[in-house]
């Protein structure tokens, strides 16, 4: 092995004296691609933001080609060549790819435009990507913002290149382009650092892979001479059992619990978020919805719980129509809907607030005066606590000084208590460890084999081909199929989330 | 006096009522855009203005009152950009405390100076100056070319603003900044430098603004000089959809409306003076109406107006 | 070689030391004004017995400004709580004395049982109205609520003075724009040496505590405060339940109003409020939101802002105690970070060394 370009010695960061990285070492060489590995929450990010001058570390060394470096800020890092593309993209919305592109960078005093578009024309010969100059970046997709951010890496010349989750967002063909470009730069002595928590991205791309598990480095390993099982137990940190259960309880001739029937929701810009969607839910089963990040499942949603009014269709629920009724009308119908939005405590959670006052969320209501049910309160938020094994000192704990897996067990628990019908859920295992995930997908395997209907928007695919009973793809706020997910491969489902029509045999 | 003689002399008194503002609101635009709203605009411009007319009085030198004027405005801002941006604190909260913390200083500077009169060589630097030839034309001339320093000034500044934020590297950065001081930073942009500048230099000009009040209006110290054109001034800086060349509008057009206010006391049209008042803060109103209707990204208020940014939020 | 980094407590500092840190702030706010009064010739030690003095001595001038702060700052409080930023109490307050004056000057003749009562709804729906306005106008096109408020205010300022000058004036007063004075049924009786006001102000106070802290509303109110989509997603009307609470909010500014017109004034003027509706802001906010902390707070500031007066007995500049207000509210804003944040010094690590 040739000298390592890139050093990281006994990197060691806390917050809030709570280690996030502790004594971590890795290098890097030029022309190598190295995968960061680890669960979330295992202190990643917050080491390839030490790497890129965002956060400074409580203790260690970093070097680059032979110098040691002390990281002050970003700028620091942009000097010393580094590039990063962040998990949450740092772009100015109200600017143009190229303003955002040259931002930090100008050589002149003044700005041109012309000037601006000429280095972003220059640069998609180069590498071969398709930026539109002039395009604002609030109408971009989530892949052009991607580009976006790999060609600011690109103009600052930088030959180190860090991805923070960069496939997260992406389809499996933008993923397969994307590794293009990496593979690109690898050949022309680049540096890449990309963190990934999908094995076979890693298996794909990597030359060599770094496992962090809990803050702690656990090895370093090459990727031709591992296996998906062996970084697996690295990563987790005992052989794990990675089949989810489906048991079989739905009875498909029996009158669905909930119709969606031809919702189409035109928003303000005149566009069709969702168009003619129809679908029937069962009682106890899951019904596992894929589709790229926006294509209409938050609307989707929304639209159910009766937040959102659609502009046309109609939702029936045990044979009564519910569209129009209010929010509270349809919870006490018994259709619950838990939406975690990236940010995890969006929608759903108070986070300032404590458990009980949490739990009490949907129900504070259901006794009668002007007063909340002080008792009840307290009582409900210790069965939850105690029913789902939720780690806090108290039940008048802050919800967001939780860990993310506790968190979320406060919001299902809280959902589930309800005893609902339907179960609508988004997004449930976001920002959680594998253990706590399966926990998640035990809890809703048990709704349903309660007969609960259990609506599942995911973005894992192999999660989700696994957990449904049938598996919805839309694109675009359309559906595009409805399948058998035993009966699709991951890239049919791919193709599908970006609008191609695979009909091999539709589900029921 | 014929008409077209009134009207340029009334377009003159209405720039110059509006001068004072102009500062204060594109001061309050560049403090905006690095996304901190400032509510001490009103304590700046009377720090300024007793600053000014104390130096003034002390040195008789123009040049070193307006200095003077500008550094205390300055100084207020420093306090306030301390503890906004390096200590993250409320923005709210900190202007208006500066605002009462401003009244407090210039009216302790002002008991001193209570007595005192601005010497010639002041009034004299700061008299209209009528530039020849173009002065003589009608209405124009008067509403523009026979106009002392400050309103040049006034009227350079707000270009030069639109220009440093509109068409160099440093405004892209400013601009940056107020919107996303995230991706401003992870693109390499000092961004607490970039703060503490334009909040600095915002406030030098607020200082400046509350100066012309009190050294180029009047002779003598009086007591909370500014009247409240601090207040019109944060106003009139979302009137003008952040932009100083509308700054200069705004301000104008303030300035008739007061002019008109005294006016229809000697016409026969009867509207009541506090009715006339009320205009630029309704007007202010309709214009938030109006821009949060159109919901035009680029005229909105800067999307980090009134957040702290701290680089290591996780 | 030995850093320092900051970062965000994400466990808050205990409750102690957060009170600990704040007095700390006063205290120090304190010392460094005493050492610049000493520096301009004044003796600290004589200026703080002045204040300290004030409210045994004035003790009725300093209630006058209490009931108003904590009845403005009691409004201000359930608004920020819904992250309502009504910075638009100094309005509320003047169109309740509006609501208050219209009814006393117009029904004067009523006995007071009847008169102050309807003086007081008139000033809480004024004061109301005024508030709403700009929190349908946030409903309807999401304009920005801390700038209309802002603005509302000096179209109120303006519409006293309009009053006083215009329709109102009083032909009695030879001249002087002047609102004639209400009559002896329109004003608040004294109790105890202090008008009554101070009753209504402390019934405020219990009302607002239990409101916020028990009751299914304040409930509401606070879940909207940390997140409105949450709120509407547990199925609250946020719409209906922010402009109750604003109502509330601009109601109680307005009172603040009528107690001043009633009480104090004995009529209206464009310049009774004297600022203390931002005042109030930043009491409220020194209480974090807390109505039984907001009345403490309160006092404090009325104490300096009556003390004004005996200083300049002593000749001197009664803008002492704005200064003192401000010096006192930035040391405590600037205590805030360090609860807020953490500060840790890394002490000299191993192998680490100076970079070039």
């Amino acid at each position: 092995m040739s000298q390592p370009y890139i050093t990281l010695n006994n990197i060691t960061k806390s917050f809030d004296s709570v280690y996030a990285n502790k004594d971590i070492s890795i290098d890097v060489c030029k022309g190598e691609i190295l995968a960061l590995l680890g669960e979330n929450g295992s202190g990643k990010s917050t080491l390839v933001n030490m790497l890129s001058g965002i956060y400074k570390p409580d203790s260690g060394t970093i070097t680059i080609d032979g110098k040691e470096m002390s990281f002050s800020s970003p700028a620091d890092a942009i000097k010393a060549g580094i590039g990063m593309v962040h998990q949450h993209f740092k772009l100015v919305d109200v600017m143009t790819a190229s303003e955002n592109i040259v931002l930090g960078h100008i050589k002149h005093l003044t700005t041109s435009k012309k000037r601006m578009a000429h280095h972003v024309e220059k640069l998609n010969k180069k590498y071969g990507l398709n930026v539109e100059p002039d395009k604002k970046i609030y109408n971009m997709s989530v892949s052009e913002k991607q580009a976006v951010e790999i060609m600011k890496v690109f103009y600052r010349g930088a030959n180190v290149l860090i991805l923070d989750e960069p496939t997260a967002v992406l389809t499996p063909q933008e993923i397969t382009a994307l590794f293009d470009i990496l593979r690109k730069m690898k050949q022309q002595g680049c540096t890449i650092i990309i963190i990934t928590h999908k094995m076979a991205e890693v298996m794909e791309i990597s030359d060599r892979v770094t496992v962090l598990r809990k803050g702690e480095c656990i090895g370093t390993v090459k990727t031709s001479e591992t296996t998906p099982q062996q970084l697996t137990e690295m990563m987790v940190g005992k052989a794990v059992e990675l089949e989810i259960e489906r048991p079989k309880c739905c009875d498909y001739t029996s009158k669905p619990l909930l119709t969606v029937n031809s919702i189409t929701k035109t928003n303000t810009d005149g566009v069709n978020v969702l168009n003619n969607v129809s679908f029937n839910l069962y009682g106890g089963e899951i019904l596992g919805v894929a589709g790229i990040a926006g294509s209409g499942q938050k609307e989707l949603c929304e639209i159910i719980a009766g937040l959102v009014k659609a502009t046309t269709g109609s939702i029936t629920f045990d044979g009564e129509v519910i569209t129009g009724l209010s929010p509270r009308a349809i919870i006490k119908k018994g259709i619950s809907m838990s939406f975690v939005p990236e940010d995890r405590l969006g929608m759903g959670l108070v986070s300032g607030m404590s458990i009980t006052n949490n739990v009490i969320l949907k129900s504070y209501n259901r006794n009668p005066g002007p007063f909340i049910d002080s008792k009840f309160a307290k009582k409900l938020a210790e069965q939850i606590v105690n029913d789902f094994n939720i780690y806090t000192p108290s039940v008048n704990y802050t919800v967001k000084k939780l860990s993310g897996g506790n968190i979320q067990k406060v919001l299902l628990g809280r959902e589930i208590w309800l005893s609902p019908k339907v179960l609508i859920t988004a997004y449930p295992v976001r920002g959680l460890d594998i253990g706590a995930s399966y926990n998640i997908y035990h809890l809703l395997n048990e709704q349903k084999k309660k007969g609960v209907a259990v609506l599942f928007i995911g973005e894992d695919l192999d999660v989700l081909k696994s957990i449904s009973d049938r598996l919805m793809v839309i694109h675009d706020g359309e559906i595009v199929d409805i399948v058998d997910p035993d009966s699709v491969t991951k890239e049919d489902i791919g193709l599908m989330m970006v609008g191609e029509h695979i009909r091999k045999e539709s589900a029921q | 006096m014929d008409i077209i003689e009134q009207i340029g002399l009334f377009l003159q008194s209405a720039v110059q009522t509006g001068t004072p503002i102009l500062f204060a609101i594109v001061g309050g635009i560049l403090c905006e855009k690095v996304g901190h709203m400032n509510l001490g605009v009103e304590g700046m411009m009377l720090m300024g203005a007793a600053l000014g007319f104390t130096v003034a009085c002390a040195t008789g030198n123009p040049l070193l009152a307006m200095l003077a004027a500008g550094g205390a405005g300055a100084a207020g801002a420093l306090i306030y950009a301390f503890i906004t941006v390096t200590l993250r604190g409320n923005q709210v909260v900190t202007g208006l405390v500066l605002t009462i913390f401003g009244t407090g200083v210039s009216g302790l500077i002002g008991s001193f100076v209570s007595d005192k009169q601005i010497p010639q060589t002041v009034r004299e630097a700061f008299s209209p100056m009528e530039i020849p030839l173009l002065s003589d034309i009608p209405i124009l001339g008067d509403a523009l070319f026979s106009q002392d320093i400050y309103v040049w000034l006034g009227l350079i500044i707000a270009i030069l603003a639109y220009f440093y934020l509109n068409k160099t590297k440093l405004g892209l950065y400013v601009r940056a900044i107020g919107e996303n001081p995230g991706a401003a930073d992870a693109s390499g942009i000092n961004v607490t430098m970039h703060k503490y500048i334009n909040i600095l230099i915002g406030g030098f000009l607020c200082g400046l603004g509350g100066a012309y009040l009190s050294t180029a209006f009047l002779t003598t110290w009086q007591d909370n000089v500014t009247a409240g054109a601090g207040w019109i001034a944060v106003a009139l800086i979302i009137f003008s959809t952040w932009n100083p060349l509308k700054a200069i509008f705004a301000a104008y057009l303030f300035g008739m409306l007061r002019g008109l206010n005294y006016k229809m006391q000697g016409w026969e049209i009867q509207i009541p003076s506090q009715l006339l008042t009320m205009l630029p803060y309704i007007a202010t109103i309709v214009v938030l109406i109006f821009i949060a209707m159109r919901k035009k990204k680029e005229n909105q208020p800067p999307k980090a107006l009134g957040e702290s940014y701290f680089r290591e939020e996780r | 070689m030995s850093r320092i980094s900051i970062s965000k407590r994400k466990r808050s500092a205990s409750a102690v030391a957060d009170v600990l840190i704040r007095i700390g702030a006063i205290v120090g706010a304190l010392l460094f004004i005493g050492i610049v009064l000493a520096i301009m010739g004044y003796d600290p030690i004589n200026v703080y017995g002045k204040i300290i003095q004030t409210p045994f001595k004035r003790f009725g001038g300093v209630m006058n400004y209490t009931i108003m702060l904590t009845t403005l700052s009691l409004g201000i409080a359930i608004a920020f709580r819904m992250k309502f930023w009504n910075i638009g109490a100094e309005g509320q307050f003047y169109m309740g004395a509006f609501g208050a004056a219209a009814v006393a000057l117009s029904m004067g003749d009523l006995p007071p049982i009847v008169l102050l009562p309807l003086m007081f709804i008139a000033g809480f729906i004024c004061g109301g109205i005024w508030a709403v306005i700009p929190a349908l106008i946030k409903a309807k096109f999401q304009a920005s609520e801390t700038l209309v408020t802002l603005m509302m205010n000096y179209i109120a300022i303006a519409f006293i003075s309009y009053l006083q000058y215009g329709p109102w004036k009083d032909p009695a007063a030879l001249g002087a724009a002047k609102v004639p004075n209400f009559s002896e049924n329109a004003v608040l009786p004294e109790v105890l040496g202090v008008h009554s006001g101070w009753i209504i102000m402390l019934v405020l106070v219990v009302i607002m505590t239990i409101v916020l802290k028990y009751t299914k509303f304040g409930y509401q109110v606070d879940v909207i405060g940390e997140s409105e989509t949450t709120a509407k997603y547990a199925g609250m009307n946020t719409v209906k339940i922010m402009i109750i609470a604003v109502i509330i909010s601009g109601g109680l500014c307005g009172l603040a109003g009528f107690m001043q017109a009633s009480a104090v004034e004995k009529s209206i003027t464009d310049s009774m409020s004297a600022g203390l509706g931002f005042t109030a802001v930043i009491t409220a906010w020194l209480a974090k939101l807390k109505p039984p902390v907001i009345l403490v707070a309160s006092f404090g500031f009325s104490i300096l802002l009556q003390s004004g007066n005996s200083l300049q007995l002593m000749k001197i500049p009664s803008s002492i105690t704005e200064i003192m207000q401000g010096v006192i509210i930035f040391f405590v804003l600037a205590s805030e970070f360090f609860i807020n944040y953490k500060i840790t010094w890394h002490g000299k690590n191993s192998g680490a060394k100076e970079a070039a």
